[in-house]
């Protein structure tokens, strides 16, 4: 439904031929700049990515001061109270909302993934009557609200008895979604169809082709979108929040609302825990950002994904 | 193990056996879609579109009430003023996200070696989970000691009480949000960089400054990836809830204050209807609206953009 008028894919391919040697004296390169213009870019820049991180700074360090300190200006966790997190870990099951989180996030992105590629395949190898139509209507679902389908969806988890559990937090995904089908089939499109041609003369069905060729060959993307899905999940509350009662079976977002809700707001005004478990939520993030980084930029730039 | 392979019959326009199993195999890989489809998404549209239309709280059968819904929804000063706040939300919001990121990827586009520390650092706050960036910023935007009243005390402005103050309310959730623009700045920083360099050299020989080059070359030639965000950008901040929700609502000792009503936003208060005060037909019914408005705002996005919007290959 929305189109963007760059080519999809593009965004990669093109940033390897960017000119690196060749000097051409009519194109403005920096060092033809004027001094003062080159200063100010850098200042700029500096001040731009420190805004950025003065947020993770002090959200780190004031995590590691007690509590009295929490708002003390600077931005060096002194006095140093380590024993934040200790605490934090003590008076709520962090560690039971940390494995929630891991399995509920690998079993969203296994299943966003597979069903996806799947569906994708479907879309990008053969060809059949209403084809284009089917892959108009993937598209346009992505453009529905959430809010539209979130009730009778809820209806239908409760009729099964599957709320109060974590099933709702990922089956959906079994069915594909829009958004990594868009993605796949766009490898798939990529790879020779006369490969494919040859291993049908040889005798593979399918579902061969698909398992045994095309999912092999895709494996980047793939990645992508398993990255995308897995922080999608680790970082959702509204799911959590409605399906979910039994505090056994939080993930870490819902977690740590209630942390909030009774430590910071409602509480003492202990925001030293707060902050420690907003720290424990986000590192892993932040770790997966760092091991997948390049599937991440690649994601964004060629479907142009929000967040 | 020998395949016969139906050779094509010259002149012959109906489908081969071959064309005709492809077919069926199709839909074998689309079934999990096509399931999914029906089940989870044109299913529960109907039927949400249906409890519009009743009063349902779950327990008891539905309740056909005609447009009563409808009614009270227009008439109700909440749904108004959340209503009117997402607006205004999106209306500061997008803008912006728009053009800082704009701004930070036309600085990044000129850093050689550093381009991907920079970029990350950009990036980061978007991969922090959504509830604690709303716990960190009611930390930071705190009046007496947030790290943002104390920046503004630097320069010798007194801040505003930004989680307190009703008026001071909504800019506060503005400016939190534009911590998290960074996937916007790498769709621009990726489009930036397939702006063919010819096109600046042409520029340069007809001896075109830095802001004809920019009007005339580079804003052209990006103008597709700022539709796209402010279409995607737009979308997601009509549906704002996480971060919001996290900071003034879901406890006693914030909900009913003050600023549960200053800070309400459209799905903030769709989801305590519905799951609250169990409300399922009236939030069924302003799901649909928020529906029909998204639909309504996207339509004339792609209308009027269809003016500034250059496509590659296209004449004009």
């Amino acid at each position: 439904m929305t189109t963007t008028s760059q080519p999809v894919g593009s965004g990669i391919a093109s940033t390897a031929v960017a000119p690196v040697a060749a000097p051409r004296p009519e194109a403005r390169e920096d060092g033809r700049r004027p001094r003062w213009q080159r200063i100010l870019f850098v200042v700029a820049l500096v001040a731009a990515a420190v805004i950025f991180m003065l947020p993770f700074v002090w959200l780190v360090s004031a995590s590691l001061r007690p509590r009295e300190y929490v708002f003390a200006p600077g931005f060096l966790p002194t006095p140093f109270a380590p024993d934040n997190y200790a605490e934090a870990w003590q008076a709520m099951p962090l560690l039971t909302w940390l494995f929630n989180s891991v399995v509920v996030g690998v079993a969203a992105a296994a299943a966003a993934t597979l069903s996806s590629a799947w569906v994708a395949f479907g879309f990008a190898y053969f060809r059949f009557p209403g084809r284009n139509l089917l892959f108009g209507l993937v598209l346009a679902t992505m453009m529905l609200p959430f809010a539209v389908t979130m009730i009778p969806t809820y209806l239908i988890w409760n009729r099964l008895g599957l709320v109060d559990t974590q099933v709702p937090l990922w089956a959906g995904n079994l069915f594909g979604s829009a958004f990594y089908i868009f993605l796949l089939r766009q490898f798939f499109l990529s790879l020779p169809r006369e490969y494919f041609e040859a291993a049908r003369v040889d005798g593979a069905s399918y579902p061969q082709l698909f398992w045994k060729l095309a999912f092999p060959l895709i494996r980047p993307a793939l990645l992508v979108a398993f990255v995308f899905e897995f922080k999608a999940s680790w970082t959702d509350l509204i799911k959590p929040l409605i399906y979910l009662r039994n505090e056994q079976l939080y993930t870490l977002p819902r977690g740590l609302k209630v942390i909030l809700d009774r430590f910071g707001y409602g509480g003492e005004q202990q925001w030293e825990i707060v902050l420690a478990g907003s720290v424990i939520a986000t590192v892993p993030m932040i770790i997966l950002f760092f091991l997948a980084q390049r599937h991440f930029v690649e994601g964004i730039a060629t479907t142009g994904r929000k967040g | 193990m020998a395949t016969t392979v139906t050779p094509p019959v010259p002149g012959r326009r109906r489908r081969t056996p071959l064309a005709r199993r492809e077919a069926r195999w199709a839909y074998v890989f689309l079934a999990p879609w096509i399931v999914g489809f029906l089940v989870f998404t044109a299913g529960p549209m109907v039927a949400s579109l249906w409890l519009s239309f009743t009063e349902y709280d779950v327990i008891n059968a539905p309740r056909w009430t005609g447009l009563d819904n409808y009614r009270q929804l227009v008439a109700d000063p909440q749904v108004a003023r959340s209503l009117g706040n997402t607006v205004y939300y999106t209306a500061l919001h997008v803008p912006l996200v728009m053009l800082i990121s704009l701004g930070l990827a036309l600085l990044l586009k000129r850093v050689g070696r550093w381009q991907g520390f920079f970029r990350t650092v950009f990036y980061l706050p978007v991969m922090t989970p959504a509830v604690a960036v709303g716990i960190l910023f009611l930390l930071l935007l705190n009046t007496q000691d947030g790290l943002i009243n104390r920046g503004l005390a630097l320069l010798g402005i007194d801040g505003p009480s930004w989680t307190t103050d009703p008026g001071w309310v909504m800019p506060g959730i503005v400016l939190m949000s534009l911590w998290s623009l960074g996937s916007t700045v790498i769709i621009y920083l990726a489009a930036l960089q397939n702006v063919p360099r010819d096109l600046y050299e042409a520029a340069d020989l007809d001896g075109a400054g830095a802001w004809a080059r920019f009007r005339h070359v580079t804003l052209p030639m990006i103008s597709g990836s700022l539709f796209f965000t402010l279409i995607v950008n737009t979308i997601a901040s009509l549906q704002m809830f996480t971060e919001v929700y996290t900071m003034y609502f879901g406890n006693r000792q914030t909900q009913g204050s003050f600023n549960s009503d200053a800070a309400s936003f459209y799905v903030i208060h769709l989801f305590q209807e519905a799951f609250q005060f169990l409300h399922m037909g009236f939030a069924s019914a302003m799901a649909w609206l928020l529906f029909l408005i998204i639909l309504i705002i996207t339509a004339v996005q792609v209308k009027l953009s269809n003016r500034f919007v250059y496509y590659e290959g296209e004449d004009r």
